[in-house]
């Protein structure tokens, strides 16, 4: 029972609760106005400490789909954090307007934080650099639905491995499933962290390997997950500008992939995809925004407890 | 050989590391105290040949998760009537608060000061905690 649980990290609900969440975002895709009035008087707040508006309109577009209403805000300046009041304040004050709270905070842990404070679920809709599980829900029924399963996969992760939480998440949740192996192709400056590597991939032994050149591991994909360089997360402009374009995805190197080969990216894009790719039938990445609003709605369900 | 008159009640830090003595004398605030109090510096040791020692002629608590993360192989021998009436082995603690700081300055117990800095421990070889928000790792040092 997933009823008034937080999620804070994937990794604290069983993969029998995962694969539920993701059943019932497979029949929302299906048909959706079956569910469009569950949430009817229930009110979802996004409170948005540092603004995304894709992942905050995916949330409330969620909401709206299950009949719910809305509060909160895109960014610090509009909560009263601007007027030094402490998160577990602002979320005790929150919590008594709202049934769930979708909470995206700059800083590693918030969340956790506000799920000490607070009786109803607390989502975490992206914590710093640290993890964005609602993404990998997005990723799991993705690739789920285009691939049929989430296990037996060669899954590449490219990019900022460092500060990339959702590569970060994305690996944890697919460790947990038989059979998947990960490629980490990054420059050394944005390696994964180690204690994704020592706690995560070599506890459980899980097949991993950690690259610099795509073009040398394109053909052994059968995901291949692009990241951007995250500006917000350097402290130096410098470091930012030298590696940004480390990585782009091109035709030419989608010509050494396999013909089922997908490719997903948590969007927003900067230079990391070629716009050329997108007429590539295995781009997915608008794919993925569409199936993450679904996952997002049986969440919202499953949490809440309307899902019957 | 130099000679310190014995405890009646009260306890024994036994097996500190030599020349860390002085460390854990300060880290349990002793200089402040109103009782006697003897550290002992480069006592003989049939295990780690030389050792220091501090004995504490007063009932007081300890606090042991501090002691065990400064070094788990501390002994504590408690004392009732000049007697030796149990003996606690330390070990690194499961779990620490607000001894060890996130260092990590993204993490939310940077900006929350109210907030208890909270450490999980991965590995008693290693000697690896975590921190229970962020997942940031801190080593102790053996």
């Amino acid at each position: 029972m997933l009823k008034g649980k937080h999620l804070i990290d994937l990794n604290e609900f069983t993969t029998d609760e995962v694969d539920e969440i993701l059943e019932l975002a497979d029949k929302m895709v299906k048909n959706p106005l079956d569910y469009c009035e569950i949430a009817k008087g229930r009110i979802l707040a996004t409170l948005f400490f540092e603004p995304s508006t894709r992942t905050r309109l995916s949330f409330e577009a969620a909401m709206l789909r299950l009949g719910g209403q809305i509060i909160g805000f895109s960014s610090p300046d509009a909560s009263s954090t601007s007027k030094g009041e402490s998160l577990s304040d602002t979320l005790r004050t929150v919590a008594a307007y709202a049934d769930i709270i979708a909470m995206r905070h700059p800083k590693e842990g918030a969340p956790r934080l506000g799920a000490k404070f607070i009786d109803a679920p607390i989502i975490n809709a992206g914590d710093g650099g640290h993890q964005h599980p609602t993404q990998t829900l997005t990723d799991m029924l993705t690739i789920k639905s285009i691939k049929g399963t989430v296990s037996g996969l060669t899954i590449g992760v490219c990019g900022d491995l460092k500060f990339g939480r959702t590569v970060h998440s994305l690996i944890k949740a697919f460790s947990r499933y038989p059979g998947n192996k990960f490629i980490l192709i990054s420059p050394q400056e944005l390696k994964i962290p180690q204690y994704i590597k020592t706690q995560v991939l070599e506890k459980n032994n899980i097949e991993f390997i950690e690259t610099e050149k795509i073009d040398e591991v394109m053909g052994d994909l059968d995901i291949l997950y692009m990241t951007r360089v995250q500006k917000e997360r350097f402290f130096n402009e410098e470091d930012y500008i030298r590696l940004k374009d480390s990585y782009i995805l091109d035709r030419d190197k989608m010509a050494m992939a396999k013909e089922d080969m997908i490719v997903l990216h948590p969007l927003p894009r900067v230079n990391e995809i070629s716009y050329e790719v997108d007429e590539d039938e295995r781009a997915c990445y608008f794919k993925q925004v569409e199936y993450g609003m679904y996952a997002r709605m049986a969440l919202i369900a499953k949490l809440l407890g309307v899902d019957k | 050989m130099l000679v310190v008159e014995g405890v009646k009640n009260g306890i024994v830090i036994d097996h500190i590391k030599a020349g860390k003595g002085i460390e854990v004398f300060n880290l349990l605030n002793l200089g402040e105290a109103d009782f006697h109090v003897a550290l002992i510096i480069n006592a003989q040791s049939k295990r780690l040949g030389k050792k220091d020692m501090i004995k504490v002629d007063n009932v007081m608590d300890l606090n042991l998760d501090l002691l065990g993360l400064f070094d788990p192989n501390i002994t504590i021998n408690v004392i009732e009537n000049e007697k030796v009436t149990s003996k606690i082995n330390l070990k690194l603690p499961q779990r620490v608060k607000n001894i060890i700081k996130c260092k990590n300055p993204r993490c939310i117990t940077s900006i929350e000061p109210y907030i208890e800095n909270e450490f999980e421990l991965l590995d008693q070889e290693s000697c690896e905690y975590r921190c229970v928000y962020c997942d940031e790792i801190y080593k102790i040092e053996k």
